[in-house]
């Protein structure tokens, strides 16, 4: 499903990424741990181009992200594509970022809407139906000012669902939660992995990726320093830095 | 003692404003609200609306323009607002109204129409419409130009100020949705930008009416400020005149302003009241839950 081939990325004379390799199988719950700054939301981020990659290849779904192929040389894809490209990767954001002027059900209907040009009565009939499945049939009127943190990014979830991507990206969706709102998101997002959604997960809950989690890697510095099944790398990590982070945070 | 001294200042002032001949209030009571003078407020009042209503719609343009990626866009709104800054009202109202005189017809159609039908050897100059510049250059369309084009590079700085205060993560948030950088902009960012815009694009209004007295310059002819000094000229009131205009003035800010915090006042009530209602349901349902 995602198909990353040594991407490269650097802000200024920071290089952030440097040279990423890995594979997202279809249906998987993919895991990225590692320490702050190791540049696990900036890959992230490429995945959906909201960052332009400096070198490297990035395919979604088979698909080139952000540029196409003509002959041996890569171009950069016109804004529609670009917009097209990412209807079908849903984001999950740390901060929520819900919509703050629109309602719960508004911040599910706007996308189906104004992008997929679906009708009013189609998309609320949707949202509709995925607030019930995040737990939140009771809050749809209320404003994201209103809602809990942990209702908020399950708005959220919806929210990108509602798009019917073929890939969810979170980043870090529970870290600012206050700690017994953790586990609402963490249980929406367990109920997508059975329902057999394609995840790529930016996390410090190891329990969940341990539970949930197909694969892992663990990344610092701007490479995979490590990878394999979730219960292997964080019970026996074989790297010392692996080994140094999962001592901290466990 | 400083309140003495104003007590008395003001006393002194109110006799000569009261006394002095030259003020003749009689005189401006009869003539403030004579046809041509309520004609002059008319006009002040639409062209304050029209040219504001032009002013944040480029305002807007520009704003965006200035955002874009293509530093060709990007720079053109940045020389737009360069220069009409740059320029006082007064002067630019004034090369507003002489384009009547450089040009004497304005011509919709093809560019470059006359030198390309000269070229294909037309009798036509493959023009749409063409006005007598005098008669569009010369009074309320030079003055609304003239305002409507200098308005619009201050409220590009506001609308940008607005769009700077709402928080990356919502542009980032609807891109990551499929939304062009259009849609966001129109229907995620602006919205949102509104609750900084509003308050400053209030000042500007109250601006706006004091600055069509510039209009002298063109000139307006049926605007307030012209007709009150036309009538002054001609019967030698000039002081009552230039009261009643002042007077009018007054009014129609002090109007504005009234509005202005109504407006302001209400925008605020009304996101409490929001917040109010809200909570109230919240409360409700949590008891609702409780009681089950
Ligand atoms: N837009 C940017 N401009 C410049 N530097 C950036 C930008 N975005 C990220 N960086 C830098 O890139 C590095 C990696 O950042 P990134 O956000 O990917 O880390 P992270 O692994 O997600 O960390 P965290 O766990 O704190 O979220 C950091 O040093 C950060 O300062
Ligand atoms: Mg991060």
């Amino acid at each position: 499903m995602v198909r990353a081939e040594q991407i490269y990325k650097s802000f200024g004379h920071v290089e952030v990424l440097r040279g990423i390799d890995l594979e997202v199988a279809p249906g998987e719950v993919f895991c990225i741990v590692g320490p702050s700054g190791s540049g696990k939301s900036t890959f992230l981020r490429c995945i959906n181009h909201l960052e332009k990659i400096d070198a490297g290849r990035l395919y979604v779904d088979g698909d080139l992200v952000g540029y196409k192929q003509r002959g041996d040389r890569l171009h950069e894809q016109r804004e529609r594509d670009v917009c097209a490209q990412r209807r079908d990767i849903g984001m999950v954001f740390q901060r929520f970022n819900l919509f703050p002027h629109l309602s719960a059900l508004e911040n599910v209907m706007e996308a189906p809407i104004r992008v997929r040009k679906e009708s009013r009565a189609v998309a609320q009939e949707q949202a509709v139906r995925l607030l019930d499945r995040v737990g939140l049939a009771d809050r749809r009127a209320m404003y994201p000012s209103q809602l809990s943190g942990g209702q908020q990014q399950r708005v959220a979830i919806a929210r990108a669902l509602a798009m019917q991507p073929k890939l969810m990206l979170f980043d870090e969706p529970t870290s600012a939660l206050d700690p017994e709102l953790v586990g609402e998101v963490l249980d929406v997002m367990r109920g997508l992995a059975e329902e057999g959604m394609t995840m790529v997960v930016v996390t410090h809950e190891m329990g969940f990726a341990r539970e949930v989690g197909d694969a892992l890697v663990f990344m610092d510095e701007g490479v995979v320093v490590e990878a394999g099944k979730p219960r292997e790398v964080l019970s026996n990590p074989r790297h010392r830095r692996t080994q140094a982070f999962l001592s901290k945070v466990l | 003692m400083a309140t003495a001294v104003i007590a008395v200042l003001t006393a002194m002032f109110a006799n000569m404003v009261m006394t002095n001949k030259v003020f003749n209030w009689s005189f401006m009571l009869d003539n403030m609200f004579n046809a041509p003078v309520l004609e002059g407020v008319r006009t002040t009042l639409l062209m304050t609306i029209e040219a504001m209503i032009l002013g944040v719609g480029i305002g807007i343009v520009l704003a965006v323009m200035r955002l874009s990626p293509n530093p060709i866009v990007n720079g053109a709104a940045w020389l737009y607002v360069w220069f009409f800054r740059a320029i006082p009202r007064y002067v630019l109202l004034t090369v507003c109204g002489g384009l009547g005189i450089f040009y004497s017809t304005y011509r919709i159609g093809v560019p470059f129409g006359s030198q390309l039908a000269s070229l294909l050897g037309l009798s036509s100059d493959l023009s749409i419409l063409s006005l007598n510049g005098n008669q569009i250059a010369r009074g309320f369309v030079a003055g609304l130009l003239g305002l409507a084009l200098s308005e619009g590079a201050y409220m590009a700085e506001i609308v940008r100020a607005g769009i700077a205060s709402v928080d990356t993560g919502q542009q980032e948030a609807a891109s990551a949705l499929g939304m062009s950088r259009m849609l966001t902009m129109r229907r995620i960012v602006l919205p949102q930008a509104m609750r900084i815009i509003v308050p400053p694009t209030g000042n500007e209004t109250i601006a706006m009416l004091k600055d069509t007295s510039l209009l002298l310059a063109i000139p307006v002819t049926n605007e307030l400020f012209f007709q009150t000094q036309a009538i002054g000229n001609r019967t030698f009131q000039i002081v009552p005149m230039l009261m009643a205009a002042l007077l009018w003035y007054l009014a129609l800010s002090s109007v504005l302003m009234v509005g202005q915090f109504f407006l302001e006042k209400r925008f605020a009530r009304g996101f409490d009241q929001r917040q109010a209602r809200l909570k109230i349901m919240q409360v409700e349902s949590e008891h609702g839950a409780g009681a089950m």
